[in-house]
């Protein structure tokens, strides 16, 4: 192997790394918060580069209809838990905000879907419609079990996997979909060739993780999300909704994820269960992190990447393999290194 | 008295319809409409629904289940559809796992089987289980064969391979080494990817390193896509051939203009209005894609739907002739359609001329293949 090769194979793995530590970014702060293992992450990845390619060819994507959908089926159940709790007063309010503004976006979505709107709109469109998806997910979802225990949740995470992997073959059909590069040029760096596509990934998640720590550090509802995570009960108490807070984790979430879906587009083709195995790499990075620190997270994520491409210039057929043993000396060091708290469920 | 004269009266009623229900024929159908197979599945389901309902004279059930592409799933409906249904025959599965784990329980059942899948492994002569199992699609190595023979015509002397890290990449990978070695190719370099890979860049970059004269990509649909991309992008200046699991206006769609220039096989069908006059398949091709792109829109032909007609065909020829023999419904109609099955001779179906005998369950011959090449985003006869 020569320099050359290893740039770019080093290349290769650290964009590929940064792609996957939005998604163990996302896990994290889903699991911090609401205690869900975010297993349909790998959809949203999937939703987002589809809905991104869908808006390409000029027309509505299909996750309008996706969205106009689940903002009924949580708009029903608003009413229904309204009409339960003897609240019928606030069923107004609450369709409005569960199925109108669902509604509202996909009509935005509609009618800016044309062949004339330009690439940068485009993709704020695509996260436009993919990111409410995450917070109806969680009231359709999540939200009538949230006090369930964690294994609860993931089996719930699981069902709600396969639901959306089998929604994405009907909305998006079967075959897969590739989006234009941001930029197809590339400069010189001491004889190694960088291009400005890689650069761009590496930037903007390195960007939306500074943005994350900024936004959890010194807002106030970053502040109130990071109570959520220390403390249930004690946030409710000082009058932190923790629906609310189910809700906007929820949507950070399927924006990082649906933004890491439009940043893997141009490198390869999507199809809609194409995310699944990418939420998967995510979640080594995760667990190298311990499911907690973003940090870890991040940089475990960058190791799986570049773990990925070595891997896949030395032993192709073995490229999986090797990735996914890599969680078995973490699992094991993590289990040694760590106090063991029993768990209070 | 009378009670007792309606009552007869009814039981024969009851006989009667039981015996029409039981001359109907049962076609059991299991494909890969959703999961990773879809691509190829759903084509081959559209044209089910094509399908008429009688053959010979005869009505004809048609019932198709979906296996999810997955192996337990395509046995759990092999089985279903013999116990519960009483099919006459089985066609299927679409994928070549699925198809050899059918075997077994079609043989056992006495029950003949149609694969839509294209291994030649599934009627391997050499297992006798195979007595009841034919397949329409060309196979691995008659394909291999012609890629060989057009790499030698381009004065390729060493080849890369990079393929799925799954049974149709090593099926393909095996055949080509038989191949290659028979035309005197060389192949420097051997890689494997998954159909879901974010990224190829590290096989592509060792390929690329041992500057083979041509590239082979064995990959089904549009993943075929990403190694070919990346190839485009690290400037490989060789011949790039695919295979024809690829032939479907999505891998067109995705390979964009990366994808100008590149040689695969494939069933004349695709091409058919390219072919000469004197081609007997420019005809019945013609029948199947226009009946086909007239229910679905134009330009939405695929090759996989192809495969599916042709088993529709090999029936249609084989029914008449086992219905001379005994009722549907019954073993020996199983048999006798096992028999006439194996008898076909010469069919002219969309994908090639079928001529069938005990050791040869696949049909095809040279006729069923073609060079193909993609140029400006069409598949053109490569001459």
């Amino acid at each position: 192997m020569d320099l050359p090769i290893f740039a770019l194979l080093a290349q290769d793995g650290i964009t590929n790394g940064a792609v996957y530590a939005l998604l163990a970014l996302s896990l994290v702060l889903v699991f911090a918060v609401t205690r869900v293992i975010f297993v349909p992450s790998g959809e949203f990845v999937a939703y987002g580069t589809l809905t991104l390619a869908g808006l390409q060819l000029g027309k509505p994507p299909a996750t309008v209809g996706l969205l106009v959908g689940m903002g009924v089926v949580a708009g029903a159940m608003e009413i229904f838990a309204c009409v339960r709790n003897g609240e019928a007063g606030r069923i107004p309010r609450r369709v409005a905000a569960w199925t109108g503004i669902p509604c509202v976006l996909a009509g935005i979505g509609w009618w800016l879907a044309t062949p004339e709107l330009p690439f940068w709109a485009q993709i704020l469109v695509t996260l436009m419609l993919v990111t409410p998806l995450g917070p109806l997910l969680y009231r359709i979802a999540y939200q009538p079990l949230a006090e369930a225990s964690v294994l609860v949740l993931l089996i719930v995470s699981v069902a709600v996997h396969f639901a959306l992997t089998g929604l994405g073959l009907w909305f998006f059909g079967a075959e897969g979909s590739r989006t234009p590069a941001f930029s197809a040029s590339s400069f010189e760096v001491a004889g190694v060739n960088v291009s400005v596509q890689s650069l761009l990934v590496v930037l903007t998640s390195l960007a939306l993780i500074v943005m994350l720590y900024v936004g959890f550090g010194y807002t106030l509802y970053g502040k109130a999300l990071r109570a959520t995570a220390l403390n249930r009960v004690g946030a409710r108490l000082v009058g932190i909704p923790p629906n609310l807070a189910g809700s906007l984790t929820f949507a950070l979430a399927a924006l990082l994820c649906s933004f890491a879906g439009v940043l893997i587009g141009p490198f390869t083709t999507v199809y809609y269960d194409s995310g699944f195995l990418v939420s998967l790499k995510g979640f080594v990075g995760a667990i190298i992190g311990g499911l907690v620190s973003y940090p870890l997270a991040a940089a475990g994520a960058l190791l799986v990447g570049l773990l990925e491409a070595f891997a896949s210039y030395w032993a192709s057929a073995f490229k999986e393999v090797i990735v996914f043993t890599l969680i078995i000396p973490v699992l094991l060091w993590r289990s040694l290194a760590t106090h063991h708290h029993e768990d209070d469920e | 008295m009378v009670n007792r004269k309606s009552c007869a009266a009814f039981a024969g009623a009851l006989a009667l319809i039981a015996t029409a229900a039981y001359a109907d024929i049962n076609v059991g159908v299991t494909l890969s409409a959703t999961g990773p197979a879809a691509s190829l599945g759903i084509p081959e389901k559209n044209t089910f629904e094509l399908l008429p309902t009688t053959i010979g004279g005869q009505k004809v059930n048609w019932i198709v289940l979906d296996d999810g592409s997955d192996t337990t799933k395509a046995v759990t409906n092999t089985k279903k559809l013999i116990s519960e249904d009483k099919v006459d025959v089985i066609v299927g599965s679409t994928i070549t796992p699925n198809s050899l784990a059918m075997v077994d329980v079609v043989a056992d059942a006495e029950t003949p089987m149609i694969s839509m899948a294209a291994s030649a492994r599934i009627v391997d002569p050499a297992n006798p289980k195979t007595k009841w199992v034919f397949k329409t699609p060309q196979s691995d190595s008659l394909m291999a064969d012609a890629i060989a023979i057009s790499m030698k015509a381009n004065g390729v002397k060493t080849m890369g391979f990079i393929g799925f890290a799954d049974g149709y990449g090593d099926g393909w990978l095996a055949e080509m080494r038989r191949s290659a070695q028979t035309a005197g190719i060389k192949i420097v370099g051997e890689e494997k990817y998954n159909r879901t890979d974010t990224s190829v860049t590290g096989q592509v970059l060792k390929l690329v390193a041992a500057n083979p004269d041509a590239i082979l990509i064995a990959a089904a649909g549009t993943p075929g896509a990403t190694p070919q991309k990346e190839l485009a992008a690290r400037n490989y200046k060789g011949k790039i051939y695919q295979t024809h699991g690829v032939a479907n206006p999505d891998f067109l769609r995705v390979v964009g203009k990366d994808g100008n220039g590149t040689i695969l096989p494939i069933g004349p069908m695709l091409v058919f209005e390219q072919l000469p006059d004197s081609n007997p398949l420019k005809k019945s091709a013609a029948e199947y894609i226009n009946k086909y792109e007239a229910k679905y829109g134009k330009d939405s032909r695929s090759t996989f739907g192809g495969h599916a007609w042709d088993a529709y065909l090999l029936l249609s020829a084989a029914i008449p002739e086992a219905l001379k023999k005994a009722k549907p419904g019954t073993k020996e109609f199983r048999l006798a359609l096992r028999d006439s099955l194996e008898a076909t001779k010469e069919l002219v179906a969309s994908h090639g001329v079928y001529t069938m005998s005990a050791a040869e369950h696949k049909g095809l011959d040279n006729r069923a293949r073609t060079m193909i090449k993609i140029e400006n985003g069409k598949w053109v006869l490569a001459k």
